[in-house]
């Protein structure tokens, strides 16, 4: 028997393996494959809480948070090609046109 | 039995997403998101969900890695064009800060001892299935326009002329 | 109480303000892109000619409405007297305008005898000024913006004098003076008509401010700021000692203050012969018969409030007096047409106050009714005068006009003999009556008698030079200016006819009863006002009857003397305009100080500019440049550099590096997380 603690702390893993990508990298599309890293991180957390409480919900946030990174993934890739036609680049030090 | 291929497929699972996070072309990345991602269905299997696991697979591996490969291959950046990667001091922080979330998070989560064993079955389809048609009918329905929405932008956005 | 006719008492206002806003559209949308191409001198007959149709128009509508008002309230008053005199009160609620607490004030009309008086005197003499006006201002280019102000004119005064409470009052009292403002300062390209508004308007907020004071004085009293119930009240707090005898004082002071402003009394009296400047039907109409008078109206309406203060009363006798003879001083040497007439409004208003001063108020609504009569006609002759001699107003320039502008002559001829007070005129019957009240009142003296009396010497005398140098003697004209001299169309002649008849007979309403009770004949003017004055103070009536004590025959016998008086100054007038044209130069020459000080009008508005203007321009600069440049600003200025440089600092943070932003999400977590795990430690 695996303690619930042990699922919790490899989705804290996965989820902060995320995060590293997201801050270190430069390289737009690995900060995107670092998100759904992070996201799966959670959805192990969920699916394990729902399963050890025995409660459905914690499943049937896993399936939400799948829908909202497939929409995130899609819409982010998306982004992604529009930015690399117009400055030919996907490097994310480089897209300051936020500032002025 | 358990136990065995928790550590196993969480081993791969970590060691896949440290090398997604570390390697230099994005095609690498993501064949090695591909092995997390299959790890953590395996995980799901083992928490008895079946459903969710099959998801995983099928929505992830099926649809959002090949959607990766396949800008990967549109885009088509050159070797020497890939942002050059270096170790700057916020870089380092990053990974730091990192640590000590997950160090916050083992403690954390120690102090939360689980009920055992649970009773239901809650992970098998028919079990889903039947809590997303009835208690969550509205979010479901409502994640169907986040993806109209999604299928919308993403198209608008791709277009050549925006 | 009466109704029926009477509910249509909102009419009177109404009707004006119906001309204002149809004529405010026609200078809107018609006389304006007409006027803004060409930009030239205002009096240039440029607008004439095009566009005539909508001036047609505008002629129509402007006096139309107001003769409507007039017919209006006739049609009320004629009901109104049909009530027996002690009902002929009617009040009409048209709805509330202020509630706050316990403070109320309705938009209101109160109709009685006093204001019906004041209503038709607006209504006539402010319809035949209009009818006047078609015809003086047919060569101006803002035809249709001047009917508007004119307009909006009778709008506020009617407002002011139908008004049921002083609130109301105030609005109408402040609208006379935008107007009055607007129009003195009509020909606005011409920088001494923009001053000369300026100046009355800020002489005229002297005295609002004192108005002002006084209603928050009577509302904190009295708890309400309507006629009747203050006045009905006024008795029964001093009686009660809640309204002593000095907080009477107060209020009837402050409240002077205001009708000294308003009606150009000493010493608020500089802003009228300035305001001059204005086209001459506006002096005749604001700032000779109507709205000048408004503050006579204010005191006899508040006259329940004077009566329980004896020494406002006294000052009141005491600056009117003063104004009077000063004033009437300074009208002898003046040399513009238009000025002497102004400062002898200032001296006629000022006899009203001691009227009002010694208690006679009904002698004062008399005196202020003629004078209406006569003072308009006088300006609309002496613009009639203007007029032919193509806008010459210096009556060194006139001379010999008595044959050129026979209509004009003679009615003003009328208003002379009426203002000089010879027997029979209009003037004789209201200025006798307020000197014998000045001499046989109990708040009257001999002293006033004597001033008064050597002011309507010097009148008479004044008015009569003025004549005599417009009309008779040799042409000073220049030879251009005689060529064109013409007399005025009729729209001009025939007002000025019908306020010659009225001038001349308007007396008889009021003969005084030493003289008409011979004949039987009543003084229906005093009949008709006796209910207003005797309801609100008792002690009035009293006052008048006590008049009733001294003698007819000491009546008659002053009566013979200021007759006497007023026939030598235009004895004086003839001998030194007519016999003997050279001896004013002579004396002039001879005493040149006491001829130099009256000719600049005692050197006031010299003293007020050193006194007064000056200090304040001068504290206004001081502020200015202390209070407002570096304080205000200072602050104002201290908040932006603030912002300003806090902003430069935070600024940095937004490097619009993604991985910076991605960090600062991160370290939030951390800090979150932490914060979690120490809770749940520390329980």
């Amino acid at each position: 028997m695996v303690e619930p603690s042990a699922y919790l702390l490899l989705s804290a893993i996965l989820f902060c393996i995320g995060v590293v990508g997201v801050v270190m990298r430069r390289n737009v599309l690995i900060i995107l494959m670092s998100v759904e890293l992070m996201l799966n991180g959670v959805n192990v957390a969920f699916v394990a809480a729902g399963s050890y409480l025995g409660d459905v919900a914690g499943g049937i946030f896993a399936f939400m948070v799948m829908t909202v990174a497939a929409a995130e993934a899609a819409v982010g890739l998306a982004l992604l090609i529009a930015l690399y036609r117009l400055k030919e680049t996907i490097d994310v030090t480089e897209l300051r046109i936020l500032k002025w | 039995m358990e136990a065995v291929f928790f550590i196993l497929f969480g081993a791969v699972a970590v060691g896949a997403s440290i090398m997604v996070v570390t390697r230099r072309h994005p095609l690498s990345s993501a064949l090695y998101l591909l092995m997390a991602l299959f790890s953590v269905a395996a995980l799901f299997v083992l928490r008895q969900a079946h459903f969710l696991a099959a998801i995983q697979l099928i929505l992830y591996a099926g649809a959002v890695i090949v959607l990766f490969i396949f800008v990967i291959m549109l885009i088509n950046v050159p070797e020497e064009r890939l942002p050059s990667e270096r170790m700057t001091a916020m870089r380092v922080l990053g990974v730091a800060a990192a640590g000590i979330l997950i160090l916050e998070s083992a403690l954390l989560a120690r102090r939360f001892a689980m009920p055992q064993p649970p009773v239901a079955e809650v992970g098998t389809v028919e079990a889903v299935g039947i809590a997303l048609f009835t208690d969550y009918l509205l979010a479901f329905e409502i994640t169907s326009v986040l993806l109209l929405a999604a299928v919308i932008g993403a198209i608008s956005l791709a277009k050549k002329k925006i | 109480m009466v109704s029926g006719i009477l509910d249509g008492l909102w009419l009177v206002p109404a009707l004006p303000l119906l001309g204002v806003v149809l004529n405010g559209i026609l200078a809107l949308f018609v006389e304006r892109p007409l006027l803004l191409p060409a930009a030239g001198p205002p009096s240039a007959a440029a607008g004439h000619g095009h566009g005539a149709s909508y001036r047609t128009l505008v002629a129509f509508i402007a006096p139309g409405v107001v003769g409507a008002a007039f017919v209006v309230a006739l049609l009320c008053v004629l009901s109104l007297a049909a009530a027996p005199p002690e009902g002929r009160i009617f009040v009409q609620v048209l709805f509330p305008w202020i509630q706050a607490g316990a403070f109320t004030a309705p938009v209101a009309f109160q109709l009685d005898p006093l204001s019906s008086v004041m209503a038709l005197v607006v209504t006539g003499v402010g319809f035949l000024i209009h009818v006047y006006s078609v015809g003086y201002m047919s060569h101006e280019r803002a035809f249709a913006r001047y009917f508007v102000y004119l307009n909006l004119f009778m709008f506020a005064m009617l407002i002011l004098v139908l008004a049921d409470n002083y609130l109301l009052m105030f609005v109408g009292w402040e609208g006379v003076g935008l107007c009055s403002y607007l129009l003195i300062g009509f020909w606005y390209e011409k920088q001494s008509a923009a001053d000369a508004g300026k100046k009355a308007f800020v002489v005229n907020r002297v005295g609002d401010f004192g108005f002002l004071l006084a209603m928050f004085l009577i509302f904190w009293t009295f708890g309400s700021v309507s006629y009747t119930e203050v006045f009905a009240k006024a008795p029964l707090l001093s009686g009660d000692g809640t309204l002593t005898t000095g907080l009477a004082t107060a209020i009837t002071l402050l409240m002077f203050l205001g009708a000294a402003g308003k009606s150009a009394q000493i010493p608020l009296y500089v802003w009228l012969p300035d305001a001059m400047e204005g086209p001459t039907p506006v002096s005749a109409l604001i700032h000779a018969a109507t709205m000048v008078t408004a503050g006579v109206y204010m005191i006899a309406r508040s006259s329940a409030l004077f009566l329980l203060a004896p020494d406002t009363m006294m000052v009141v006798a005491v600056i009117g007096a003063a104004t009077a003879i000063f004033s009437a001083t300074i009208g002898i040497c003046q040399t513009d047409i238009k000025r002497v007439l102004a400062y002898s409004t200032v001296s006629q208003l000022g006899y009203m106050f001691l009227a009002c001063g010694v208690g006679a108020f009904t002698a004062g609504i008399f005196h202020l009714t003629t004078h209406a009569f006569f003072k308009a006609l006088l300006f609309l002759g002496s613009g009639s005068v203007i007029h032919a001699l193509s806008g010459e107003q210096d009556m060194r320039k006139m001379g010999g006009l008595k044959k050129r502008v026979p209509v004009t002559f003679l009615t003003m001829f009328a208003a002379t003999l009426a203002i000089a007070g010879i027997p029979g005129f209009s003037g004789f019957f209201s200025k006798d009556e307020i000197l014998w009240k000045s001499f046989s009142s109990s708040m009257g003296s001999p002293v006033l008698w004597v001033v008064a009396a050597a002011a309507a010497g010097i009148t008479a005398f004044y008015m009569f030079r003025l004549v005599f140098l417009t009309f008779f003697g040799t042409s000073r004209m220049d030879p251009e200016v005689e060529k064109h001299v013409h007399e005025s169309p009729w729209t001009m002649t025939l007002p000025l006819s019908i306020l010659a008849v009225l001038s001349v007979i308007g007396g008889f309403l009021g003969i005084p009863a030493v003289l008409g009770g011979a004949f039987g004949v009543p003084n229906l003017f005093e009949g008709w006002l006796e209910p207003v004055f005797r309801r609100a103070a008792p002690a009035a009536a009293h006052a008048a009857e006590e008049a009733a004590h001294h003698s007819a025959a000491l009546e008659i016998g002053l009566m013979a003397l200021s007759v006497g008086i007023a026939l030598f100054g235009i004895g004086l007038a003839y001998f030194l305009y007519r016999a003997r044209t050279e001896k004013p130069d002579e004396i002039a020459r001879k005493w040149p100080t006491v001829y130099g000080v009256v000719f600049h009008k005692y050197y006031i508005d010299e003293f007020y500019e050193w006194a007064v203007v000056r200090r304040v321009v001068r504290g206004a600069d001081w502020l200015w440049q202390m209070f407002d440049a570096r304080f205000i600003d200072g602050i104002v200025d201290g908040a932006a550099d603030i912002v300003r440089s806090a902003g430069d600092r935070i600024r940095r943070l937004q490097g619009g590096i993604v991985g910076g932003y991605a960090f600062s999400l991160l370290a939030g977590a951390v800090l979150l997380v932490g914060y979690i795990l120490y809770r749940s430690i520390v329980q």
